[in-house]
Formats: structure tokens, sequence, C-alpha cells
């Protein structure tokens, strides 16, 4: 006897990502989850990002690592609200870790919530966590063939970084070759070069970043039309 | 490397499918996994035989159906697979105008179960 199932495999994780999602709209707070290979440079996004964000938005952090303190250490030294989560080796965040990392984090001070997943192209583009942005920072040291050969995160994109762009000559990157392997994928995905270390392009990832967080405000702000 | 969490969640919504419908034992698991989405099924198998012991899905057989992603040349409308790593260029004119359509889907089409009863 054959039964029909129809169910996506990850359900159970999907379901707890939406539940994240229900409490982070309630709450007022715009996540955005950072995927990326090791040494690409999130923490360095997190932290240029968080040091020109205008006044009332407050950032807060969620630092996924397999093991150790390194990164949350760093950002909690600029006394940015952060809770670290160690996966024990584990290749990626899943929402349950997420879940269980909220209660260490003051929700109702937080506008602004990066989740700086474990670095790796692979998993972490399968798992949900309840993000509103799924952003992905490549890098010029790592080379212009990574969208072709990680076809599955760049196609899960709402955005991309390239960072270290102030290295892109020493490492003969070629950006128009990068950027059509993600548009093959993924057509008109926001696309930003910058260099944390420079400060060079920050301004328009900022930019595009703050808008997306005001719609969020702002359509929180509507009236509920039952 | 995920696949040991994919997997639990494979075990878990089949036994309780079958469970849901009487069934004794678990004699197959269709999956469908999009081209572009990051498993691997001989890893799947692994996990799958170690957990699987002293379940109603021990034993099964697991079929997986790739659903494949395709490249199209916005030049020349030539179609062709796409995996990873992506072609860079149409094999047919050599553009780089490329598009893939593909899905990331992954999940459990339908699972064929025997009734103690019956046998079948």
């Amino acid at each position: 006897m054959k039964i029909p199932v129809a169910r996506n495999i990850l359900s159970a994780n999907d379901q707890i990502a939406a539940d994240n999602r229900a409490l982070f709209d309630r709450l007022g707070v715009f996540v955005v989850n950072l995927m990326a290979s090791p040494g690409a440079g999130k923490t360095s996004v997190i932290l240029t990002t968080a040091e020109r964000l205008p006044k009332p938005v407050r950032p807060g952090v969620i630092e996924g690592d397999l093991a150790s303190r390194i990164d949350a250490d760093t950002i909690a030294a600029r006394s940015i609200p952060v809770v670290q989560i160690n996966t024990g080796g584990g290749c990626h965040l899943d929402a349950p870790m997420v879940r269980r990392a909220l209660p260490e984090l003051p929700l109702q001070e937080i506008d602004l919530l990066f989740i700086e997943n474990v670095g790796n192209l692979v998993c972490p583009a399968e798992f949900k966590l309840g993000a509103n942005l799924a952003v992905v920072v490549a890098s010029a040291p790592e080379g212009h063939d990574k969208s072709y050969k990680y076809p599955g995160m760049f196609a899960a994109a709402d955005a991309v970084i390239l960072n270290k762009a102030d290295l892109l000559q020493v490492f003969e990157f070629d950006v128009d070759y990068f950027r059509r392997g993600i548009e093959m994928l993924n057509p008109a995905v926001p696309f930003f070069p910058l260099s944390c270390r420079t400060g060079a392009g920050v301004d328009a990832w900022l930019h595009w970043l703050l808008e997306k967080q005001s719609l969020f405000t702002e359509d929180r702000k509507q009236p509920i039309v039952v | 490397m995920h696949e040991l969490p994919v997997t639990e969640g494979i075990l878990k919504t089949v036994v309780e499918a079958s469970e849901r419908n009487g069934a004794r034992r678990i004699t197959a698991i269709n999956l469908v996994i999009g081209e572009l989405s990051s498993v691997v099924d001989d890893s799947i198998q692994f996990y799958f035989d170690l957990l699987s012991k002293g379940t109603l899905a021990e034993n099964a057989a697991l079929r997986f159906r790739r659903e494949p992603s395709i490249a199209i040349c916005l030049d020349c409308a030539h179609q062709f697979d796409a995996r990873a790593p992506l072609e860079p260029h149409c094999p047919q004119c050599g553009s780089a105008r490329l598009q893939v359509k593909g899905s990331r889907e992954f999940f459990i089409e339908s699972i064929e179960v025997e009734d103690e009863d019956t046998g079948r």
C-alpha cells in the first residue's frame, strides 16, 4: 500500500522558524541571517554595520560558532547585546537553537538582530531560522568561482555582500564573472561590494538594509485588518 | 554534514505517517530532492541504516528522485542540465547570459507500507 506524505523533510525546523519569526514580529525585531565561509568577514560586517546605525536602531547579535566565544567577546566589547550559540561541531544553526538562545537577549531593546551563522557555504542555506533576510557574505580572497560552486547558498540569498573589495586586484577577482554566477540563479539580487577595513561601499549596504528595516517597522504600524 | 538531522526528520515523519495508517512495516520511502539542494544521497542512506534499526522503517528502501535543474541560454535558448559547479557559458553559443531554473526542494513524496495481517 502506498501512502502519500508530501511533506517537507525539514518541516519541524520550518515550524519553529515560523514561531521565532512570529515572536520577532510581535516585538518589532528585524532579523538578518548572515551566512558565509569561515573568514569572509561576517563579524566585521556586523561590527561595521552596527557602528554606523542611526541612534534609534539598536543592534543585537546571535553568534553561531562550532565552539569558543571569540566573536561574541569581540561584539560584547562594543556594548552590543550578544548571545553565543556553540553548535558543538554542528555545521549550521537551526531554528530550535535560535529559539533556545532568545531568552538570553534583551529583545525589547533590539531593533535589528544579526544572526551570524556557522561559517559554511552549504548547510546553513537549508535551515530557516525565522529571519527577515538571508544575506550571504563572500570575500575577495575566496575567489570568484564561489557562486558557481555553491549554487544553493547564492540562490537562497536576499542580498550578497562582497567583502574585502579593497583586495579585488590582489586576488585577481573578476567581479563580473562572480556576479553573473549569482544572477544566473537569483536575478536582480542586491549586490554590495564593500570593504569593512576601508569603509568603501558600506553606505550602499547600510542604506539598503535600513530601508528594509524601516519598511518592516512601517508595516507594523498599520492597523491590523481582520 | 547536515544529513543527520535531515535523516532524523525523514524517520520521524514516515513512522508517524505509517502509524496513522495502521501499517506495521514500511517497505519503501520515496524522496524528492531538488538538484540545487545540498543533500547527499549516500549520506542519508548511511544515517538511515543506523537510525532506522528497531523502527517500523528498518530495512525500508530509500528511493531518491532528483529534480533536475535546467540552465537556459538567454541568447540562443539552448537548455542544458545545471548542477554544481555551474557552467559559466552556454555550450552551444558561448554566451554568459544564462538563467538557472531549479528547485531546492526536499520532501517525502510517499511511503510504501505493509500491514501485518495481510502481509501486503
